[in-house]
């Protein structure tokens, strides 16, 4: 069995006051892909949160070690740095910004962190159109602004841009499904997939099983009340389709 | 006629006066770490005569900036632009007081006047009178004034994606200020 590569121990986490995670273990290794599975309000875009660094979100108590270092300890900068990548619920508009200063500030900055020269314009820009081909983006998309005016279906291939741009180790896709037609997640998942390496995780948010007929996981989770109150694999998914989230105790 | 003046660099006129058929591009900045009273006064005197003015100011210290613009519609059928964008840090103070004066009998009258304002810390302050002055009939004005804070969602998604905080803030400021500057390249 390969190393830990995400180790979070007793977290409990919350916003505004009102405790959301009550408690939660998870071990991700290398190589895997963890499905969260939970009803609406079980905290599943709190753990996501939490793991990426949103500052309005408080931990309380427990701990997560990514790769070994303190992850609560590191700025949301450092935690893309160090690999780890959350694809939003809700990509952010940035007017003013364009994917092309967008994505060259965030690369410039993370090569600058690693103490390696920035990228050439030639080299950057050869890096950008192979992303972009991988998301089936066209080439006027560099010049856009960061998801203005952006359909549901094209903020959500942005991200995967962006992930294929960042090559995470460990990404985080916070409910990549929602508000998808099928050709946009089966492109979606398709990029997903082809960034899966023996060294790379993922966890996948979802509250459907849809997404997971597209993604396949490793063990699937289900969290419930700010609690994962069952775990194990493909047979978790097919009891919460049939028989809904009331049928695990929790 | 397309001019772009620095403050603290160039020498702002304080009275423009537009004949007819005249067009002025007219645009303003003023940098970090001037302090400055700006007082500028436009006549549009001929029919057909046309303003774009436009303005930035980037305060990070401890800068008093004021801006007071007048621009009087005198006869009918004269356009005017106005966009002023200001950025205030550190314990800056900036203030816009912009009139817009429309002659009576000034009809055909289109003015149009924006100020936006970016507040960068609580220390920090910026004031907004845009007034109207409107004594004729079939006109075409507005005016409209916003003050507000870097957001902190499109912060967080650019920490997230791994620009640096600060890199992040620059970013948006120059975001804002855009409209503005592309202007002066």
């Amino acid at each position: 069995m390969s190393e830990a590569l995400l180790e979070i121990k007793g977290l409990r986490a919350g916003i505004e006051g009102k405790e959301i995670l009550r408690g939660v273990n998870l071990t991700i290794r290398r190589g895997e892909v963890h499905a969260i599975m939970g009803p609406n309000g079980a905290g599943k875009s709190t753990l996501s949160a939490v793991l990426a660094g949103r500052p309005d979100y408080k931990v309380l108590e427990g701990s997560v070690l990514y790769d070994g270092r303190d992850l609560l300890a590191m700025a949301p900068e450092e935690r893309s740095w160090a690999g780890i990548f959350l694809s939003f619920q809700y990509p952010v508009e940035i007017p003013g910004v364009s994917i092309t200063n967008f994505m060259k500030a965030a690369l410039n900055a993370r090569r600058k962190a690693a103490g390696q020269q920035e990228l050439s314009p030639a080299e950057f820009l050869r890096l950008m159109k192979e992303k972009m081909a991988f998301v089936q983006m066209k080439g006027e998309f560099a010049r856009r602004e960061v998801n203005v005016g952006f359909s549901g279906g094209e903020k959500k291939r942005n991200e995967i841009f962006q992930m294929a741009m960042l090559e995470p180790v460990l990404s985080i896709l916070d409910e990549t499904d929602s508000g998808l037609d099928v050709d946009a997640l089966r492109i979606v998942a398709d990029g997903v997939n082809r960034l899966r390496t023996p060294e790379t995780s993922a966890i996948v948010i979802t509250h459907y099983q849809r997404l997971l007929e597209y993604i396949v996981p490793d063990v699937v989770h289900v969290l419930k009340g700010g609690r994962i109150v069952a775990t194990g694999g493909r047979e978790l998914v097919d009891q919460i389709e049939n028989l809904g989230y009331d049928s695990i105790d929790g | 006629m397309d001019s772009v003046y620095v403050v603290g660099r160039d020498a702002v006129p304080s009275l423009v006066r537009l004949g007819e058929g005249e067009s002025l591009k007219m645009t303003l900045i003023v940098p970090e770490g001037v302090s400055a009273t700006l007082a500028l006064e436009v006549d549009l005197d001929g029919s057909g005569a046309s303003l774009d003015l436009a303005g930035a100011s980037m305060s990070r210290g401890d800068e008093q900036v004021q801006i007071n613009v007048v621009v009087r519609h005198n006869v009918p059928g004269c356009r005017s632009e106005q966009l002023f964008k200001s950025v205030a840090g550190g314990s800056a103070r900036v203030s816009f007081d912009g009139l817009v004066y429309v002659a009576r009998d000034s009809v055909h009258t289109v003015a149009h006047q924006q100020n936006h304002s970016l507040l960068l810390s609580e220390g920090a302050s910026v004031e907004s009178r845009p007034q109207l002055e409107i004594y004729a009939d079939d006109v075409e004005c507005s005016h409209g004034a916003t003050t507000g804070y870097l957001n902190p969602e499109e912060l967080f998604y650019m920490r997230s994606r791994g620009i640096p905080y600060d890199v992040a803030r620059q970013m948006q400021v120059d975001a804002f200020l855009a409209p503005i500057i592309s202007r002066t390249l």
